[in-house]
């Protein structure tokens, strides 16, 4: 059990912490290959869904994981408009309390807001993305199908390409991947990638060619279109000729190299479809793998006495 | 009613006074003030100059006649606040004339300058008439209130300083919401020169600090909240130097809180610019890392900076590149506070704290006492001119009665749900300081405290 109340950012987390969660998830994923996909383990227990930002992936992934451990899951869909009409967010998540919530799994566009409401709730917070902050178990499910791919994270060369500034995913990863003994590298245009962020012990490339060399394992971020033409790149042709990835480029890589997207994928903006749907692509494991790490983090979280 | 304030240590930058001594106090006026010439202090340093009257207390009526023994007390000048937010008209949820005065008596403060976005903006003369008969009023102390410089605070059109000038504004800014377009702020510069009055500039370049909410740096990425850099605040503040270099307009820098503004100002100054310059307790207290936590009340506009930050604006205030210190006094509704972290507003409750800690650098050996009551007294008195100079910020005979009395050895926790502001937003919550005032005489009135 994680002697813990929430779970805010890959930043609070230990090394041993992550290293529970994902030996807890790999037992999980093993309930998830059964014909009866279901455990009686949280039954009684009520998770809400509290998302401020539209999401439909994390959102269906938080609620069959809910689902899977028995425990009774509701999504409460804030769009933006109705808190511009009045109530506070402190007052909608003490709602959803009131409620009778056990688990609340926040999505907000704003940073720290699980670290807000996790001062004020006495449910277990769970941080389903915070602004630009962070995306703790994208990051945890990055690492399980890492870890499950490569038999090991530490010493591997890992890039992560694409909008680090506005990533949360991004963000996550670096400080789980960091804490599990990867090298992390970074690669995008200067104006996606923080001047700063090399103080966290990562190497920044804006060649993409001389960033992928030699890397393990390739980690594509979602390009989002709104950046186009704000200054940060100037079209979304000229970003793929940089910054996209395609089977030329990625022969520069390991030729065991996995890639990896969370998704939503542009393609042909920063992936091509010959590696989305190439061998070397791990998308979709990505994507049963949340299941089980999200039913781990919830059942590691139930364990404090509140 | 007279007052006599017996044996306690006066500090009087103005007229170089640093000693023991008794100050006779008439009809709201200071009277005379009487060397214990055997007890001075600084004698070796400092030699009594003129204003220190030998003799008995002469002529003082016996009626009404209330002493206070400030033994073992100092005794300084009530001091100017240039850069307040008091809120009226328009928001009173956050703070009042009234209430915005009081807690300005309680943290020392005699005089306060009232920072013109209010609803209405305090852009034309009916509005100032408002602010200042509303302090006649109800106010604890004097308010002076600072007029928009454009109509709106929308940087378009100039606002009418001359008729606001005439009800009682003493400067003009468009604080929170700078004059982006240069050729405007020009003519700001150009058209204050009719009244002798300074432009206080907030400086940021908005364009630069857009959606930013802490300083731009490591920190900022980590939290994944957008950053202001530097830039944005050095940038206006050499824009302004620049123009009031070409125009010869006075120009105040607002709350100074990177190194690079202060060497830019320095600069300025040797070159003989007329630019004056203030920071805020806060810039000289905390780091960002004050927003670590989320914490909305270090939220502020400029951010916290960094401790090579704090440094420089220390050895500014040191060497005299920086002028003031002004509270840049910002209450705001716990609600607001009480928000995601990108929504709440900027802002930190400063009258109650500014004087206890300002009196930190002292302690530090920044400043001397004597400079401190130049930072927060005579220097906003004479970058303000009249119709503070003379009257306000000073001991002198004929000044107003503006005194305040403090306690430098007693230690007080910082409670923020007690502050006599209703603006509890404050990240020093919690701190122990020194040097708050046991007595404010505000034009003769006597606040008293345990």
């Amino acid at each position: 059990m994680l002697n813990k109340k929430d779970l805010l950012g890959i930043k609070e987390l230990s090394v041993e912490e992550i290293n529970l969660i994902l030996d807890t998830a790999a037992g999980f994923k093993d309930v998830l290959k059964r014909d009866i996909k279901k455990v009686p383990t949280l039954r009684g227990k009520t998770a809400v869904n509290l998302f401020f930002e539209p999401s439909t992936r994390t959102r269906t992934s938080f609620e069959l994981a809910a689902k899977r451990l028995s425990t009774d899951v509701i999504n409460f869909s804030v769009p933006t408009s109705s808190v511009v009409k009045g109530e506070s967010l402190i007052d909608t998540a003490l709602t959803v309390q009131a409620l009778g919530a056990d688990f609340i799994i926040i999505r907000h566009s704003s940073s720290g807001v699980p670290h807000l409401l996790a001062k004020k709730l006495v449910a277990s917070v769970i941080n389903a993305g915070d602004g630009t902050n962070e995306h703790p178990t994208q990051a945890l499910l990055d690492a399980f199908t890492i870890k499950e791919k490569k038999g090991k994270i530490e010493g591997l060369k890992i890039a992560i390409v694409g909008d680090i500034t506005h990533s949360r995913v991004a963000k996550s990863n670096i400080y789980s991947l960091k804490k599990l003994g990867a090298m992390v590298r970074l690669i995008g245009p200067p104006t996606l990638i923080p001047k700063e962020i090399e103080g966290i012990g990562v190497k920044v490339f804006h060649d993409m060619d001389v960033g992928l060399k030699d890397v393990n394992v390739v980690m594509m971020l979602r390009i989002q279109m709104e950046r186009q033409g704000k200054g940060f790149f100037p079209s979304t042709e000229e970003y793929f000729k940089n910054w996209g990835l395609t089977p030329e480029r990625l022969s520069l890589a390991k030729g065991d190299v996995i890639v990896m997207h969370p998704g939503p994928m542009n393609r042909g903006i920063e992936i091509t479809s010959e590696i989305a749907d190439g061998p070397q692509s791990v998308i979709l494991e990505q994507v049963t793998n949340g299941i089980a790490v999200r039913m781990a983090v919830m059942y590691l979280l139930s364990g404090v006495k509140r | 009613m007279n007052i006599v304030i017996k044996n306690g240590h006066i500090v009087d930058p103005s007229q170089k006074i640093d000693g023991i001594g008794d100050m006779v106090i008439e009809d709201g006026k200071i009277k005379e003030i009487i060397s214990h010439k055997s007890k001075v202090k600084s004698q070796q340093k400092n030699p009594p100059t003129p204003p220190f009257t030998k003799g008995g207390s002469g002529g003082i009526k016996d009626l009404e006649l209330r002493t206070i023994n400030a033994e073992g007390r100092v005794v300084i000048p009530g001091l100017i606040d240039m850069h307040a937010h008091l809120r009226e008209p328009g928001f009173e949820y956050k703070e009042t004339i009234k209430t915005g005065t009081a807690a300005a008596v309680r943290g020392g403060f005699t005089t306060v300058c009232c920072m013109p976005n209010t609803y209405p903006v305090n852009d034309n003369a009916s509005v100032t008439e408002f602010i200042i008969r509303k302090a006649a009023r109800e106010g604890l102390c004097t308010v002076y209130p600072i007029g928009a410089i454009t109509k709106g605070q929308k940087g378009e059109e100039l606002a009418e300083m001359g008729a606001m000038r005439n009800e009682g504004c003493i400067a003009f800014s468009d604080d929170g919401y700078p004059v982006m377009n240069s050729l405007m702020m020009r003519r700001a510069f150009e058209y204050s020169k009719s009244f002798g009055v300074p432009i206080i500039s907030h400086c940021e370049d908005l364009t630069l600090s857009e959606g930013g909410v802490m300083n731009e740096g490591l920190l900022s990425v980590t939290l994944g909240l957008k950053g202001i850099p530097s830039e944005a605040e050095k940038i206006i503040v050499y824009r302004d130097i620049m123009l009031a270099e070409l125009t010869g307009g006075k120009l105040h820098v607002a709350h100074v809180s990177t190194e690079g503004s202060v060497e830019l100002i320095r600069d300025a100054k040797k070159r003989g610019t007329p630019v004056t310059a203030e920071t805020c307790p806060h810039y000289f207290s905390l780091t960002e890392d004050a927003v670590r936590d989320y914490d909305t009340n270090a939220k502020v506009n400029p951010p916290l900076r960094t401790k090579r930050d704090i440094d420089a604006v220390k050895e500014g205030l040191q060497d005299g590149t920086i002028d003031v210190i002004a509270t840049d006094h910002a209450p705001h509704h716990r609600d607001e506070k009480l928000k995601e972290f990108d929504l709440a507003p900027s802002g930190i409750s400063g009258l109650d704290t500014a004087l206890s800690l300002s009196i930190r650098l002292v302690e530090e050996g920044v400043l001397t006492m004597s400079q401190l009551i130049e930072k927060m007294a005579l220097n906003p008195s004479r970058i303000l001119g009249l119709p503070l100079y003379g009257l306000k910020g000073m001991l002198r005979p004929g000044a107003d009665a503006d005194i305040i009395i403090i306690d430098m050895k007693k230690e007080v926790r910082i409670e923020a749900s007690k502050f006599v502001s209703k603006g509890k937003n404050t990240p020093f919550d919690g701190w122990m300081l020194k040097g708050i005032p046991v007595v404010t005489i505000s034009r003769g009135r006597i606040y008293e405290w345990q």
